[in-house]
């Protein structure tokens, strides 16, 4: 495997990574049981991509669990706290549409990512439909309901444009992959009856984000949890 | 969470191969019917169950009341020529 290949599987590995874990936080705490089985269904299906993405660039075990937070390369978009629930609906939103127009283009291309893509673009679709499905029902629901949403999807716009930053060795049209995304993520928060956010996609911090390895405050402590036990317990087996 | 959700509940029925008919497989709580096939998918098609899921409102369901379970299911066994193995069947009587 090419060091791009390798930059490559990490990112795309690392974002699968997080998130699954950020969706499993919401384990025994969603709203509704039948919430709770399709968040964790989520989280599920993007953990079995992060074990294949980062099996490619080393030992699964010990990419997730003895890295520091600078070795990681997800956006800090995914590393997002899960608020309440239409914060985390956002995220989805915001994260399953990329992922699924990214993986719809790597899917039908040669990379080392084509066998894959071919695989979880399917799952995406779904993870993508569920957000919207959501975002639609809270956006255009109640009173509250929509100025949550509102202020899930204005608070997380500023991780948004870090997403299309060209990642080594991912093969991708970036450009097209943005025009895409702005296209529908605008007519789900139109059709939503919210408004899209104004202001800038990246933060004013210049030296770059979750692709160089700097993190939002948050990550650290979630780091901690999902990796104290296998860094207490070396080598435990089930 | 102060207030618990009282969303509608629905029956879900799922066909696991063309050609069965749907078959009753359980309920979902869902607010409506596009969230109720989907949660129907996460709950009971996840590992390769169906081919085709329906989703009714549970309220939509005329059930028979368990009181009037003999007038309804009684097998009659006082009329025993509505069961087919009344009948003899004739000698000549080859293919039946």
């Amino acid at each position: 495997m090419t060091a791009a290949a390798h930059t490559a599987a990490l990112a795309l590995g690392d974002d699968a990574l997080v998130l699954s874990h950020r969706l499993g936080e919401w384990a025994g705490h969603a709203p509704v049981l039948e919430e709770e089985v399709a968040l964790a269904n989520i989280a599920l299906d993007l953990l079995g991509q992060a074990r294949v993405l980062l099996s490619m660039a080393g030992d699964e075990d010990e990419l997730a669990y003895l890295r520091e937070e600078r070795a990681f390369r997800n956006l800090q978009l995914v590393e997002q706290p899960n608020g309440d629930f239409a914060h985390t609906l956002a995220r989805q939103l915001y994260f399953s549409t990329y992922q699924h127009l990214l993986y719809g283009q790597l899917a039908t291309g040669d990379s080392v990512f084509a066998p894959l893509a071919g695989k979880a673009v399917h799952e995406t679709a779904y993870h993508r439909d569920h957000a919207e499905q959501w975002t639609r029902r809270l956006g255009d629901g109640t009173e509250e309901s929509h100025r949550r949403m509102q202020r899930a999807a204005t608070a997380l716009w500023q991780f948004t444009g870090e997403m299309f930053q060209p990642v080594e060795g991912v093969p991708a049209d970036w450009q097209q992959l943005e025009r895409s995304w702005q296209q529908s993520v605008t007519e789900v928060l139109t059709s939503a009856t919210l408004e899209v956010p104004e202001g800038p996609r990246t933060g004013a911090w210049k030296a770059g984000a979750g692709r160089q390895g700097l993190h939002t405050e948050s990550f650290g402590r979630m780091l901690a949890e999902m990796q104290h036990l296998h860094r207490s317990h070396p080598g435990a087996r089930w | 969470m102060s207030t618990p959700v009282t969303w509608p509940l629905w029956e879900v029925f799922v066909r696991s191969r063309r050609g069965l008919s749907h078959t009753h497989a359980g309920s979902v709580h869902a607010p409506d019917a596009e969230l109720a096939l989907r949660n129907a998918r996460d709950l009971y098609t996840r590992r390769g169950e169906g081919v085709s899921l329906w989703v009714v409102p549970s309220t939509a369901i005329t059930a028979s009341s368990p009181d009037e379970r003999d007038p309804f299911f009684e097998p009659t066994a006082d009329k025993p020529y509505r069961h087919p193995t009344f009948y003899e069947i004739p000698d000549g009587v080859k293919h039946l």
